[in-house]
Parts: structure tokens; sequence; C-alpha cells
């Protein structure tokens, strides 16, 4: 007999995803095992036990989170940097067209030039140090102030026209007319950017070195060709992008809600 | 007094008022009637600021506060009744008094709890009229207000927009000359291309 209630077909769909995607992790995790058999070369291709192996090893060490924290408050603080320029940037050039007339062009060519070329930029200028913060904080930069910039223009114009004509002060009017429109373009720039700040910070690290970084990790890696170490900390790249995205996500899916359900009177 | 005159304006080469002159005079009702797209509405933007005449002068209006019924309801959805009216409000104003001009017009506690966006049109359309109405402005603009409602609640909502509107400078656009005579101190004919006020 086959009869389902409300509350599991409620669930199913959560099951059905998960069991998909410990599918596809298995498939590929089999993949990498047969590929690693067949090259049976350690130095060139780990096995994913070889790999996980070695993670758990770093995992321990007190340098392991020493090195994590270095590249995730890097890497964090250039894109909430450019979370809040971007963001205040769109806001202002919305309100002054010689900002927007200035800014448009420079962040599409920041968009269009090469990553290296700034990394090599901000070595010359400034060193090691603050390299991850610039380089995804200039990444980022253009995607948060493009998106944001699209939220503004998207705001129900009628709406607006009702806070003119009442003379609804801005800070009232912010909540809930401003934010909830332009927040679902704040998110999806965000769900881009905190993926291209990772990817950025980190090719700025191998590439910059900075003392104590994944980035050097990684660098250490190829000198040492060390493929257990390279999968390891790209796991651990994985992992912190995708845990920093589903918080920041998480942040603004609240404040969404939040916004949605209006302040109770 | 508000006065109007030689009021132009034109969309795309078309003239939707061309060389209107009318006058609202202070503390009363001025119902406007006229078939669609003979500017009514233009006019309400105009005097709302929303639009700029291509021609002609408006004395009387300048720093006056204003307060509207659109024809569309204009409500902030995922606000309750009494947030989207408090919205417009000074800081200061009770939300006692809010949920009183609410109820005033049908609208029971179980109804202004409720974001707007789960309320059926004729209870938004009350709504939209109790924050037009309990805004502190100089200058009324209804457009259209009782569209949505049925016949109980438009007597209801009329009874209370007539109380609430006494003794304020009023335009009120209407289809229906009923509620024009019931509401309108004046009434203004608009035919394209000039008004003819009787």
């Amino acid at each position: 007999m086959t009869s389902t209630t409300a509350a599991e077909g409620a669930v199913r769909p959560v099951s059905h995803r998960l069991g998909r995607a410990a599918l596809a992790v298995t498939f590929w995790l089999g993949v990498w095992q047969v590929a690693a058999v067949a090259v049976d070369q350690h130095v060139l291709l780990v096995t994913p036990a070889g790999a996980f192996g070695r993670l758990v090893e770093l995992v321990v060490t007190v340098d392991f989170w020493g090195t994590v924290g270095h590249s995730l408050l890097r890497i964090g603080a250039g894109f909430l940097l450019a979370a809040a320029v971007g963001i205040l940037g769109a806001s202002l050039a919305h309100r002054v067209l010689l900002v927007d007339v200035l800014l448009t062009p420079a962040l599409a060519a920041i968009r269009s030039t090469p990553v290296v070329s700034f990394i090599i930029l901000v070595l010359i200028w400034s060193g090691s140090g603050t390299l991850a913060v610039v380089i995804s904080f200039l990444m980022v930069l253009p995607i948060l102030y493009t998106t944001t910039l699209e939220g503004i223009r998207h705001r129900d114009r009628a709406l607006l026209e009702m806070t003119t004509t009442f003379r609804v002060p801005w800070v009232r009017r912010l909540p809930v007319v401003d934010l909830p429109a332009v927040l679902p373009f704040v998110v999806a720039g965000c769900k881009v950017g905190v993926g291209l700040a990772w990817k950025s910070g980190i090719a700025a690290e191998v590439i910059g070195l900075p003392q104590g970084s994944i980035g050097e990790q990684l660098y250490e890696a190829k000198i040492f060709l060390s493929s257990a170490d390279l999968f390891a900390w790209t796991v651990v790249v994985v992992a912190l992008a995708y845990g920093f995205e589903r918080l920041v996500l998480l942040l603004l899916e609240r404040t969404e809600a939040r916004l949605a359900r209006g302040p109770v009177r | 007094m508000i006065r109007l005159r030689g009021i132009t304006k034109a969309y795309g080469g078309q003239h939707v008022l061309d060389g209107l002159d009318l006058d609202l005079p202070d503390g009363r009702v001025t119902a406007v009637m006229g078939p669609n797209g003979v500017g009514k509405t233009t006019l309400a933007r105009i005097l709302l600021g929303l639009e700029t005449p291509d021609a002609g002068t408006i004395d009387g209006l300048a720093g006056l506060s204003c307060a509207a019924v659109f024809q569309e309801d204009r409500l902030c959805g995922q606000l309750t009744a009494a947030g989207n009216v408090a919205l417009v409000l000074e800081r200061r104003t009770p939300p006692s008094a809010v949920h009183a001009e609410l109820a005033a017009v049908g609208l029971d506690a179980e109804s202004r709890a409720k974001p707007v966006r789960e309320l059926s049109g004729g209870q938004r359309r009350r709504v939209v009229i109790v924050r037009a109405l309990a805004a502190d402005a100089d200058l009324l603009v209804l457009d259209e207000p009782f569209k949505g409602l049925d016949a109980t609640g438009r007597d209801l909502v009329m009874a209370h927009v007539r109380a609430r509107s006494a003794g304020r400078t009023t335009l009120f656009i209407t289809h229906d000359p009923g509620e024009a005579e019931q509401l309108g101190d004046q009434l203004i004919h608009l035919d394209p291309p000039t008004a003819d006020v009787r």
C-alpha cells in the first residue's frame, strides 16, 4: 500500500535533493578514485582518501587555523568593503548623474582588466600584506555597484510617487519601499561576488605569497609537488567560500523576510 | 484659493489639457467629471506636483502639503492597513487613532492585523481612503476613490469622506454624477479642449 501524508510530501523534495547531491558527489569521488588509481602516481594525482587524510592532518594543527584566519579575514574584508562601497556608490550614482557618468566606465575597465594586472600593480605599490583585500575588493565592487543600481532603478514608481505626495521622510521610506525592491538585486550580486572574491583573492595570494596565507600553502604544494596538499587546501577554500556565501545570504534573506513581514502595529 | 490658468499638457504631441482654467476654492470640494482621456488624472498629477504643465500658471499651490487617493491603491503590500496609514502620518500619532479611523470605514481588527496584500480589493481601497484622509494635508486629491467598493461599502466610506473632507480644499474626480452631487461643493465638467464650469 502506498499512501503519503502531506508532511511526507513536503519533506520529499528536500530528501530528493539531498539524495541527488549525494549521488553526484559519490559519482565524482568514484571518478577521482579511478583516475588516481589509473595514474598511480601520488605526486600527480592523489586519491580522495589521501587528500582527505592530509586534510585531517592539517585541521588538527594550530597553523592551519592561523592560515585560514589570515585569508578569511582579508578576503572577507575585501568583499564586505566592496559591498559597502558598491551599495553606497550606486545610491549616490542614482541621485547624482555625474557620479554614474564617472564610475560606470571606470568599473567597466576594472571588470575587463585581467586580475593579474591588478595583482602585480598592488604588489608594486603596497606589497603583499593587503593584496587579497584589494584584489577581492576590486573584483566584487563592479558587481555590487551594477546590481544595486539596477535594483534602485527597478523600485516601484507608483509607490515612490505616493511617498513623494505624502512627503514621507526617506528614513521611513527606505525599509518599506526601497529595501524590499533593491535587496533581491543585492542578494543576486552577493551570490556572484562571494565566489569571485575567493577565486581572485586566493589567486592573488598564490602570486603575491603573503606570509601565512592559503595562497602560500597552495604555492608550496606546487613547489613540493604535493597534490595531497593542493587538494586538501582546495577543499578548504571551497568550504570557506561556501560557508561565507551561506552566512552572507542568510543575513540578507533574514533581512528580506523581516522587511516582507513589515512592522507590527 | 488655488487658481489654474491656461494649463496645457500634451503627451507625444497629443493635447490632454489645453488651456484649462480652474479655481479650487479654499475648504471646498471641487468635483471634476468628464469622459476618459479628458485629462482628469493629469490635472490631479499636476496639482500633486507629479507632472509639470507645458504651459500655464498655478497660484496658491506653493508650500501646500498634499494627500491623495490615486486610481491605483499604491499600498506597501507587506505592511498592515495600520502600517500603511501610519507611514504617512507624524510619528506621534497614536496607533489607536489609526485603528479607529480604519474601523470607521468597516475594517475589523482581523483585517487590520493582516498585510494589505492579503486583503480584498474593496478592503484595500478603504485603507487607501483612510490614508489620504488621515494625513494632515492642505490639499486633498481624490481620483476615483470609490472604485472597487460595493454599494454598502461605498455608502459607509462616502459618509466618512464627507465628514473628513469637510472644510478641506479637495479635488474629487469621479465618473459618477451621484457621487459628484453628494460630495462636491462645485461641479466641473471637463470636455476637450477646455473646462466648462457650471
